[in-house]
């Protein structure tokens, strides 16, 4: 016999497991109907391939992990004791093949002496580790990823804030949450469970004069109706920095949710984990924690066994015991202690002073040795004692001590903002940890009232030391054996993070929450050290793995990074174009829907002979006013600015102060007092904020702002021959001829009821104007230019014919056609670093050493022979004595569609002087041969400017 | 996720900020009696301390540079003043 | 008693319940005085005894290291190792790096398990595939495998990437270096410890510098939590802590101190055969020999030497992860940590002597020291026995600051800084 339901609701929901058909129960965890179904073999371990049976009944399972089939979509490495059984589940064990029960892997365990810790560090080395590095791949692994299984995006983060947050909603918990509540403090409760009432639900007690559940029930209620929050199913995975407490919800009714609580105070009642002990084949299935078996027993109706062995060293197994005996099995009880004072139930058999010897059966308990006695069994219980749950105390940097009393580690210095209470500080006696909470919540009055007197809680450790016979499991996961500990004890691997290391001890899926007190007492033992000295490794988030997509949450697709939209979008959509993202921003980058070879080919012929019509809108407009603005706008650029006549525009760099060009683009003198820096789009935050920085840092706030006005304008250019016509019939109430309106001028006018600003300046090399409106004039604008435009026959331009006319001019863009450490005179513009007077940003680093070499990279054009250009990204290249070298890049490449013949652009070493040469340009193994030009290939008098 | 305090605004998330720089870096001017090291250990060089630090940070949201005390290693926040004249 | 590693000794051993292994190294107290005395011990101080002794003949050497060996960024960065770098220098030291790992396993006895299964590093448009192009070209000529994918070779190499068109970052190809891999962290520290040990170096743990002892302006030797140390030179590898100790000996670096996080999933059966690296996301991964999804990103906003992790980031990395690998949302988080990384203005290491005589640096390699750790402790080594640069560390000086010679990787991209 073995574990079986002992209610009658067998259950209604079906569910299979490695293929074959079970019931199980509204309620029940898959682990629990597991065993309701008398399965015993659950899954194999990682790398023996063993047989392993349920262990525990929460997050500290280390064995029973499952993938799960839910319509059609599976999940991998779900754990079968927190995950909640639904109908129609199709469970399936991992790392077993075809079945755990009956896995083709099952052999490994044979050769597992050869397979010690860390074996693979010692071969695999001839003839090398890629012949074996797929096979090993192979074995290692849980579950399976579901290729088709593409989980949505839909999980919020939900952020609050409180008084006081409490984690663990077992007797402690309440209490806490009770008193803080009473003191009048907001308060958050939390638990990872379905149901509040945590060790209460599991234990005869009573308090306040109900029985333990009831007590539970009627807090949460008392909570709820005085406004307070309560989270079940909700798991506090992370503390981090300022008190933040990182929370994973499921939710039936809707996606699982990450809650961001900020607290001023942290009260952790998360309780303790039972251990196992350690012994001979100690990780059988049908071997369980004694808590695990009350769970069991008292919340699913769970009998584990008929006839019970429970190994103790501690006094809180006998009540277990007593439970399981009521419910009608036969146990007896293995306490390794000599003497001791617990409470003996009736009629309950109990040896002193043994520990278990030999565990019987492979796939299932048969019998257990026991001081030499072999006891007929199908279930083994086991205490070691309880591991307090201290991780969260831990992540907010608390530093733990060992308390001998009751064999643990404990919350061993004060941490601001962070209470822990109950069985998590070590504190297990019911009247003790409610007075305990009580007192954390700040409450008034009483605390809660248990019934009945509590013996202290006992424990004589039976801590695993070497020289042991047989194979005894300290991490059942990963297949560490106290073996193991005693291996890496012998090669000097005895800090306990290189024990950790070394043998994988504590980094299985379940954290080491059963195995590293085992673990690290082990080798305290073996190295003679106690396990104060011998320490603990570092507890980091999160407590129990968490899904990707909750820490991940919404921002996926297009909310990962949101892309800048056009106030045009619509229209130019409408007009066929075709987007592309520049610089965050989406843009038309041609219209129609040929090729976008031909398109853009025809748009950039076509304005050149007609005239272009380009949204512009993302170009940056920053506004600089005050009576400092001149000198602010100054110190920011290369060069000089406020010399310039108001309504007089100039084109310039801006320096990083490592003197490299950071943007380019051209400032607008609207008044001695008000400048617009233009930017490119993607520079626009970063240019606002140097400007910001150098304000506050060397000026007077008061005398000079800076504001940034690019989203407040739609601005639309007009270039080619006919533009000037374009904008005459737009009626914006300005002088456009040329004495008033000159190239590199700029005036203010009207565009029907709104103001207008128009820019003469250039980025094609034709006579261009940008019109800049309001926002939301912006439609209207484009729908007059257009209707003007019909009978000049305009084109409109999306950005890869303004990236490829610019080009034929030589006009750089920052970033393309710069690298990080070009400097204004690579670009052939030497003269305010030569001449200008005063202080900017990156002066000084224009003349180091490396600012004074002749071999830098300078920017040229480049032409080629024949009709195919180069591939930007190409580099040029030099070969000396058979060793090749690069010389620099191809940053800029185009067929001009104007001269008939491939044009580029790019950085060259000692490019000005080398005008006329020819280069070799590489590209993937193919050479080319271009010669150095001046970048300008296309009307370099300036001619058209005017035209 | 620290919670920063700005002058101007109380306390925000830390992705409202911005790092500026260490405290009390000063411009060396002019650039042509500036030495090559002294240029280099104003851009480059950081005193980079393990505990206490006194730091510029920008409030991205509001654009206000201030000065906040905080400590490296346990990320506890001293406090924030304003860069303002006859504030600091 | 078996010192050799081997399938063969593993055999003998099994056969007599692994009794007969010899430690991996010893446990000496420091001696009064070394020839030369190395802080740090990390993957590279560890390389650099290793390579004191191998290659120069100095076996009077001692590593000193604060905590546990390997526990620095040795033990907690994400074991990437490549040289698809832009710049000559950088390719001439990330290179030599590399090759000196592909022979490592078996120079040390010890597998550090390189996987070379490639790197893709993924472009997201027309601009991206542009930069690409460029730096698979710098690549070819500087004399490194690197070739350039188109999207359909960029997906048969990852097959689970996003290829949906409601991904944000569209896959338009790649760069590939077929060399680059991974190699087992901790195994790459523990090969050099117990190979150093054997010539005889003292690997010291727990045991913390405290100052420096200097004689005539020179540094003549260390002061430590276990006393006095005097030494014919010092060489500083303790990565995350470089500040600090510069502090000590007087000097500032231009380094500042940032937490880079790392993550991993639960382990799951093979499904991704390559390390992939998105620019868009900021986000690289691999799959561990043991299954797990190894996640890395961005470094934190606020600097710092809190070992820790933060939010914001975490939910940046995964989401870009996410977005990438969408089936990757079935997969849990088990664990994460932070590393202290040294984060230099032009995002390459330091290499060479301090301003205090008798003092060498080896600082600086912010986010990737992992795959230079044979060629840091192989130019350290040669810094601290001929008191010159090896021509490939020569690059590397702090005096690049001044001089304004930066290698920045970045800037070969267009990125201005």
């Amino acid at each position: 016999m073995s574990a079986r339901r002992i209610g009658r609701d067998k259950g209604t929901l079906s569910f299979t497991f490695d293929g074959r058909p079970y019931k199980g129960r509204e309620g029940d965890t898959i682990a629990s109907a597991l065993l309701a179904n008398g399965v015993k073999v659950v899954g194999r371990s990682f790398k023996y391939h063993r047989p392993r049976g349920i262990w525990g009944a929460w997050s500290e399972e280390p064995n029973a992990l499952v993938d799960v089939t839910v319509g059609g979509h599976s999940t991998p490495n779900l754990r079968a004791t927190t995950e909640y059984l639904r109908d129609r589940m199709a469970v399936r064990s991992v790392n077993a093949s075809p079945s755990a029960v009956a896995d083709r892997h099952g052999y490994l365990d044979r050769f597992a002496r050869f397979l010690p810790a860390g074996f693979y560090y010692k071969t695999f080395l001839w003839p090398d580790w890629h012949l074996f590095e797929p096979r090993i791949r192979a074995m290692a692994g849980l579950g399976r990823v579901d290729p088709q299984n593409h989980p949505a995006a839909d999980n919020p983060f939900i952020n609050a804030h409180c008084d006081v947050l409490v984690v663990g909603a077992g007797p402690a918990g309440l209490a806490a949450a009770m008193s803080a509540s009473a003191a009048g403090k907001s308060v958050v409760l939390v638990d990872d469970h379905a149901e509040a009432g945590g060790s209460l639900l599991q234990r005869d007690a009573e308090i306040d004069g109900v029985p333990g559940p009831q007590w539970a029930a009627d807090c949460v209620a008392a909570l709820q109706a005085a406004g307070q929050r309560v989270l079940l199913r909700a798991t506090a995975y992370g503390i981090y920095d300022h008190n933040l407490a990182c929370i994973w919800q499921r939710r039936d009714w809707a996606p699982d949710a990450q809650w961001r609580i900020r607290a001023k105070q942290i009260i952790v009642a998360a309780g303790a984990i039972e251990r196992p002990l350690v012994f001979p084949d100690n990780d059988r299935p049908g071997v369980m924690s004694a808590d695990a078996a009350l769970f069991y027993l008292k919340r699913h109706d769970i009998l584990v066994g008929d006839r019970i062995v429970l190994a103790t060293n501690n006094d809180g197994a006998y009540a277990v015991a007593a439970a399981l005996q009521k419910a009608g099995a036969k146990v007896i009880v293995a306490d390794t202690r000599k003497s001791f004072a617990a409470e003996i139930a009736r009629g309950l058999q109990v040896k002193q002073g043994v520990a278990v010897e030999a565990v019987h059966g492979t796939n299932g308990v048969e019998a257990v040795t026991v001081g030499g006695m072999r006891l007929e069994a199908d279930c083994l219980l086991v205490s070691g004692g309880y591991t307090p749950t201290v991780h969260l105390f831990c992540q907010a940097l608390g530093k733990l001590r060992f308390d001998e009393a009751i064999a643990a580690f404990l919350p061993g210095n004060p941490v601001p903002g962070m209470t822990v209470i109950g069985a998590a500080n070590g504190t297990f006696g019911l009247a003790a940890l409610l007075a305990e909470a009580h007192s954390a919540g700040d409450g008034a009055g009483e605390p809660p009232r248990s019934a009945g007197d509590e013996p202290p809680f006992r424990i004589e450790p039976a801590w695993p030391a070497g020289g042991a016979k047989g194979r005894q499991w300290i991490d059942f996961q990963n297949d560490v054996t106290l073996k193991d500990v005693e291996l890496a004890a012998r090669e000097n691997f005895r800090s306990v993070e290189h024990l950790k290391r070394y043998t994988t001890l504590g980094m299985a899926t379940d954290q080491g929450k059963t195995s590293n007190m085992n673990g690290l007492a082990a080798m305290a033992a073996i190295t003679g050290r106690t396990i104060a000295e011998t320490g603990t490794t570092t507890y980091r988030p999160p407590f129990t793995p968490v899904p990707l997509t909750v820490v991940a949450g919404r921002r996926r697709g297009e909310l990962f990074n949101p892309m800048r939209r056009l106030a045009l979008e619509n229209a130019h959509r409408a007009a066929g174009a075709a987007f592309r993202e520049y610089g965050g921003w989406l843009r038309p980058a041609w219209f129609g829907s040929g090729s976008a070879f031909d398109e853009i080919q025809r748009e950039a012929r076509q304005s050149r002979e007609t005239v272009g019509i380009l949204d512009g809108s993302p170009l940056g407009k920053i506004e600089v006013m005050g009576p400092d603005a001149g000198a602010l706008v100054d110190f920011n650029s290369y060069n000089t600015i406020s010399t310039l006549k108001p309504g007089r525009i100039r084109y310039g760099f801006m320096l990083t102060e490592n003197g490299v060009v950071y943007d380019d683009g051209v400032v607008a003198k609207v008044a001695d007092d008000h400048y617009i820096v233009s930017c490119s789009s993607g520079h626009v935050a970063g240019v606002t904020m140097r400007l910001e920085e150098w304000r506050q840092d060397r000026f007077d706030p008061a005398r000079v702002v800076v504001h940034n006005s690019t989203p407040q304008w739609a601005t639309l250019t007009a270039t080619g021959p006919n533009s000037k016509k374009l904008l005459a019939e737009l009626g914006l109430g300005i002088d456009l001829s040329d004495e008033a309106l000159p190239h590199m001028a700029f005036a203010e006018g009207r565009f029907q009821d709104a103001p207008a600003r128009v820019a003469r300046v250039s980025f094609t090399g034709d006579r261009s104007y940008e019109i800049s409106v309001p926002t939301g004039r912006a439609r209207a604008l484009l729908a007059a230019m257009a209707e003007i435009g019909w009978g000049l026959d305009a084109v409109l331009l999306g950005s890869e014919a303004l990236l490829l006319l610019r080009a034929e001019k030589g006009y750089l863009i920052a970033g393309k056609d710069t690298d990080g450490t070009t400097m204004p005179h690579d670009l052939g513009v030497s003269g305010p670093r030569d001449k200008r007077q005063g202080e900017y940003v990156g002066k000084r680093s224009l003349f180091t050493e490396e600012a004074m070499r002749d071999d830098r990279k300078q920017f040229v054009g480049l032409t080629v022979d024949g009709r195919e250009p180069l591939a930007t990204g190409a580099h040029g290249a030099e070969t000396n004595s058979g060793k090749r070298r690069s010389l620099g890049y191809v940053t800029s490449s185009y067929f001009s569609p104007t001269l008939q013949r491939p044009i580029a652009l790019g950085l060259i070493e000692r490019g000005q002087s080398r005008m006329g040469e020819e280069v070799e340009i590489f590209h993937l193994g193919e050479i080319r041969r271009a010669r150095i030009t001046a970048p300008c290939a296309y009307d370099p008098e300036g001619a058209r400017l005017n035209g | 996720m620290q919670l920063f305090s700005c002058p101007f605004c109380g306390p925000r998330d830390e992705t409202e900020f911005h790092f500026g720089a260490e405290a009390g870096n000063v411009r060396p001017e002019p650039a042509a009696s500036t030495s090559a090291e002294a240029w280099a250990d104003y851009l480059h060089f950081e005193t980079n301390p393990k505990g206490p630090s006194r730091e510029i940070w920008v409030h991205t949201t509001c654009g206000e540079f201030f000065l906040m005390e905080r400590d490296t290693v346990t990320h506890e926040v001293k406090g924030s003043q304003s860069l303002r004249r006859g504030e600091a | 008693m078996t010192r050799r590693y081997s399938a063969f000794g593993l055999l003998r051993e099994g056969l007599r319940g692994h009794t007969g292994w010899q430690p991996a190294w010893r446990m000496p107290d420091p001696k009064p005085a070394y020839d030369a005395v190395i802080i740090g011990g990390g993957g590279q101080g560890l390389a650099t005894a290793y390579y004191l002794a191998k290659n120069h003949g100095m076996t009077r050497v001692a590593v000193i290291e604060k905590g546990w060996l390997g526990g620095g960024n040795t033990g907690r960065n994400t074991s990437t190792i490549r040289s698809n770098y832009f710049y000559p220098e950088s390719v001439a030291l990330y290179d030599f790096s590399l090759r000196l790992y592909e022979g490592l396993g078996r120079e040390l006895n010890y597998n550090i398990m390189l996987s070379q299964r490639g790197l893709v590093s993924v472009a997201n448009s027309d601009a991206e595939m542009e930069i690409a192009a460029r730096t698979v070209n710098a690549m070819q000529i500087n004399g490194v495998d690197g070739e350039l994918l188109g999207a359909e070779q960029v997906i048969e190499k990852a097959p689970l990437l996003n290829t949906t068109d409601r991904a944000r970052f569209p896959i338009y190809g790649g760069t590939w270096q077929g060399r680059a891999g991974v190699a087992r962290h901790d195994a790459v520290a523990w090969g050099y410890a117990r190979a150093a040990d054997g010539f005889g170096v003292d690997i010291i743990q727990n045991c913390e510098v405290t100052g420096f002892l200097v004689e005539n302006g020179r540094c003549v030797g260390v002061e430590t939590s276990r006393g006095t140390i005097r030494a014919g030179a010092v060489g500083l590898a303790t990565a995350g802590q470089s500040s600090v100790l510069a502090a000590k000996a007087g000097f500032k670096l231009p380094i500042r101190s940032f937490a880079l996080q790392a993550m991993v999933s639960e382990p799951v059966k093979p499904c991704l055969d390559t390390v992939v690296l998105y620019p868009g996301t900021g986000t690289y991964l691999f799959q561990s020999d043991k299954g797990e999804i190894v996640v890395g990103g961005g470094l934190d906003r606020v600097l710092s030497y809190g070992h820790r992790g933060n939010p914001p980031m975490q939910t940046q990395v995964l989401s870009g992860l996410l977005e990438m690998f969408p089936s990757f949302g079935q997969l849990r988080l088990m664990r994460q940590w932070a590393g202290i990384v040294d984060v230099v203005p032009d995002s390459s290491p330091i290499i060479g002597p301090s301003p205090l005589p008798g003092l060498y640096l080896d600082c600086g390699w912010g986010t990737g020291g992992f795959k230079a750790i044979p060629a840091g402790g192989y130019l350290l080594a040669h810094l601290i026995s001929t008191g010159q640069h090896h021509e490939i560390s020569r690059p590397f000086d702090l005096d690049r600051f001044a001089s304004g010679r930066l290698i920045d990787e970045a800037a070969g991209s267009g990125i201005p800084h």
